[in-house]
């Protein structure tokens, strides 16, 4: 039989016995509705997280610190390379020899320091850091109140919410709700913070500098140690209140208070590094706890860390992150998929089931059909084609179905991130792969689903089932 | 009428034989001989009535001949080719394209319209969809159906629903018609309606009619041969000249 003809017997044999082929379809449906949801969920969700990363500019970005720093990342090369008082020194010269590597965007020091911040003249410790003006693209700052800093010299402070609520008393109690950014934007924006540090200053030096014995040893160069530690204090006015918090990767060290990082290395603030590198200061010539490198390309990030190492630096990229995250997403998918297939093996039974029931109810037109010329195949292909029918219509229902709870899930949930004033997501898609995917598979299993019936069908014999009335 | 006559087998010429023809049944501990060492001839265009009482094995060889079912043992030799040594596959083929069968309980599918029934044959041989209507619509016309062509068989009586039948086992053009009490649950006006286009496919399109029958009254009138079953064996086999001819029936086409 020709497939327009089968096409057309089937879906009259579906139209037949309408309630029991709809439930079975509508069965299908859910388990084709399940798996999409669940893959859209998934997939949704990956891209989520990729486009943060990629946003956050966590993955065109590589973290480099001198292998003098002992409390480096703690990896195997470091036992095989130079012994740390032997190695490079992360200063100035070193920061700009990698910014002159090809693909690299910029390479600007980290420079985080703890210290008072004065504001309604309370006093406040907590972790500053500075930033590049190229920050500004950086998605943490989306639902930023107020603005990014006017130049990178400029006297001025973008606060995180957290650290606005603590200058504003309004730490809200564990588990209730936020306070709104904008409400904290009010009082603040414009206002000015005085913060207290320590300058490490050269000391006008009796020597010549140290830098050949320095490379030799780090210890003897305490004794020639001539630099000193002034208190200043340095305005700043809070230009920004970030709703988000830039620095979560960094856990208990994230800073709660940005200053621009030219403004920042002018200040020549004293930081923990500055202990271990004590001599570095008589020749007033920055030392920096690390660098972040920022690559043109996320492709490059491997071959700009190559490169970094081989100039006698660690160096760490959030690329290594995203490997072991991939796999988890991959490892998340199959979870996923088997999870929605199980509804779908489910209803390939209600297939079996119904295709079988059909079987014994026209078991005397199967034996007409085949006392009139019908051959084995013709009668299987019909019953094939009606399991793929339901596969089919069950897989575009079933599609639009998961659509459609994404779609509601969706709305729900950005109502919900909107009425916690924070922006809307798409953590749901339906890529059309999945789309053609979901259909097909539904198919795939109808058909097979079909295949003990419709043998079943075709091996009747045609003279018995014309015996019964 | 434009249906071409059927012009395969000439007349005249052995169009079924059997030999030795055996279909048992094995039910538990016994053996049920329903067929038990039948030989038999019909030449082409030949009119054939197969006689005897219930349950005398007449069924079961018309399912033979019609390659329904295989035998048991012995042979059925159609036009030449061994019904025995078929494959499943050249069985359907040789049903489609070779027998047209009609039954007492009419046997057409309830969910169709006459002419979707009357065409079904025609979707098996694959036939293109336009020449299947014009095909089917006369067909239908033949046996005087065209008005009730999308009638479903439930709406018809029962003397229409064997027209229509036949109407479908005529559509391939099949050298063999055979037919399995056609008139038993029918009148005898309405029956006697049947038989007469029976005879008429005989005479005028040249198909051989094999027709199994109860009724001795009704095979003397048509049957230009009678063969006799008793349990499974072929107990007579006798020349009849048929009393019904064909101008002096009343009732003919409808
Ligand atoms: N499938 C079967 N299983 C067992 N016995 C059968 C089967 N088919 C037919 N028979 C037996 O074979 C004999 C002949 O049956 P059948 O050919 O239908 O007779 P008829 O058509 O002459 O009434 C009967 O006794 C019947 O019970
Ligand atoms: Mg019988």
């Amino acid at each position: 039989m020709k497939l327009p003809d089968l096409t057309e017997l089937a879906l009259r044999n579906l139209r037949e016995s309408v309630l029991r082929n709809s439930l079975t379809t509508i069965g299908i449906s859910v388990g084709v509705a399940s798996l999409v949801a669940m893959l859209s969920l998934g997939t949704g969700l990956q891209q989520l997280f990729s486009q943060r990363l990629a946003k956050s500019g966590l993955f065109d970005t590589v973290f480099v610190s001198s292998r003098r720093d002992l409390r480096g990342m703690g990896r195997e090369e470091e036992r095989k390379g130079p012994t740390p008082g032997e190695s490079r020194v992360l200063d100035e010269p070193a920061r700009q020899e990698i910014e002159r590597l090809p693909n690299v965007k910029e390479a600007y020091p980290d420079i985080r320091f703890v210290t008072e911040l004065r504001y309604d003249d309370k006093p406040h410790l907590t972790m500053i850091s500075a930033l590049p003006l190229s920050a500004k693209s950086n998605d943490a700052f989306d639902g930023m109140q107020g603005g990014f800093f006017s130049s990178d010299t400029a006297a001025e402070a973008i606060l995180q919410k957290s650290f606005a609520e603590e200058l504003l008393g309004k730490i809200p109690p564990l588990g209730a709700p936020e306070p709104n950014v904008a409400e904290l934007a009010k009082p603040l924006l414009g206002k000015e913070l005085t913060m207290r540090y320590a300058q490490r200053q050269a000391a006008p030096a009796p020597q010549p500098p140290l830098r050949a014995s320095e490379a030799t040893s780090a210890d003897d160069s305490i004794a020639g140690a001539a630099y000193s530690v002034v208190s200043r204090e340095q305005k700043l006015r809070i230009v920004g209140i970030s709703d988000l918090d830039p620095e979560t990767m960094r856990g208990p060290t994230r800073a709660k208070v940005f200053l621009p990082l030219r403004l920042a290395e002018s200040l020549h603030v004293m930081q923990p590094t500055d202990l271990r590198e004590i001599s570095r200061a008589a020749t007033d010539q920055p030392v920096y706890a690390s660098i972040s490198v920022r690559i043109k390309n996320p492709a490059q990030v491997q071959v700009v860390e190559e490169a970094i190492k081989k100039m006698g630096f660690n160096t760490f990229s959030i690329l290594d992150a995203s490997n072991s995250l991939r796999q988890v997403f991959r490892v998340l998918y199959a979870f996923l998929g088997i999870f929605g297939s199980l509804a779908l093996a489910v209803a390939s039974i209600g297939i079996v089931n119904t295709l079988v029931m059909a079987i014994l109810e026209r078991r005397r037109e199967i034996g007409i059909m085949k006392a009139i010329g019908a051959s084995d195949g013709d009668v299987k292909k019909l019953f094939f084609a009606e399991a793929g029918a339901m596969g089919i219509l069950g897989g575009i229902v079933g599609v639009f179905l998961g659509w459609a709870i994404g779609q509601v899930i969706n709305f729900g949930t950005n109502i919900w991130l909107k009425s916690q004033s924070l922006p809307p997501e798409h953590f749901w898609a339906v890529p059309l792969w999945l789309v053609g995917f979901s259909i097909g598979f539904a198919f795939l299993v109808s058909l097979v689903s079909g295949l003990y019936p419709a043998a079943r069908a075709a091996k009747l014999d045609p003279v018995q089932a014309l015996r019964y009335e | 009428m434009t249906t071409a006559p059927v012009i395969s087998a000439a007349r005249g010429t052995i169009a079924i034989r059997s030999e030795n023809l055996c279909r048992h049944y094995r039910m538990g501990e016994t053996l049920i001989r329903a067929v038990d060492g039948v030989s038999l001839e019909v030449r082409a265009g030949e009119f054939v009535a197969l006689l005897g009482s219930s349950g005398s094995g007449k069924s079961s060889v018309l399912n033979l001949i019609a390659g329904l079912d295989r035998p048991t043992s012995g042979s059925v030799i159609v036009q030449d080719r061994d019904l025995a040594k078929l494959s499943r596959e050249e069985l359907a083929k040789y049903r489609l394209h070779v027998v047209g069968m009609v039954f007492q309980s009419f046997n057409l599918i309830a969910s169709m319209t006459l002419a979707e029934n009357v065409e079904l044959p025609l979707r098996f041989a694959e036939v293109d969809r336009s020449k299947r209507v014009s095909l089917a619509r006369e067909a239908l016309e033949r046996v005087g159906l065209r008005a009730r062509m999308d009638h479903r068989p439930s709406e018809l009586s029962g003397g229409e629903q064997q027209r229509a039948a036949l109407a479908r086992a005529l559509i391939n053009r099949p050298q063999l018609l055979l037919a399995d009490e056609p008139t038993g649950n029918l009148d005898s006006h309405t029956g006697t309606e049947i038989m007469d286009m029976v005879r008429e496919f005989n005479e005028q399109l040249g198909m051989t009619v094999v027709m199994v029958t109860h009724e001795r009254a009704l095979a003397e009138r048509y049957a230009q041969r009678m063969i006799f079953l008793a349990d499974g064996k072929l107990i007579d086999d006798r020349a009849n000249v048929p009393t019904a001819t064909t101008a002096g029936v009343p009732g003919g086409r409808a």
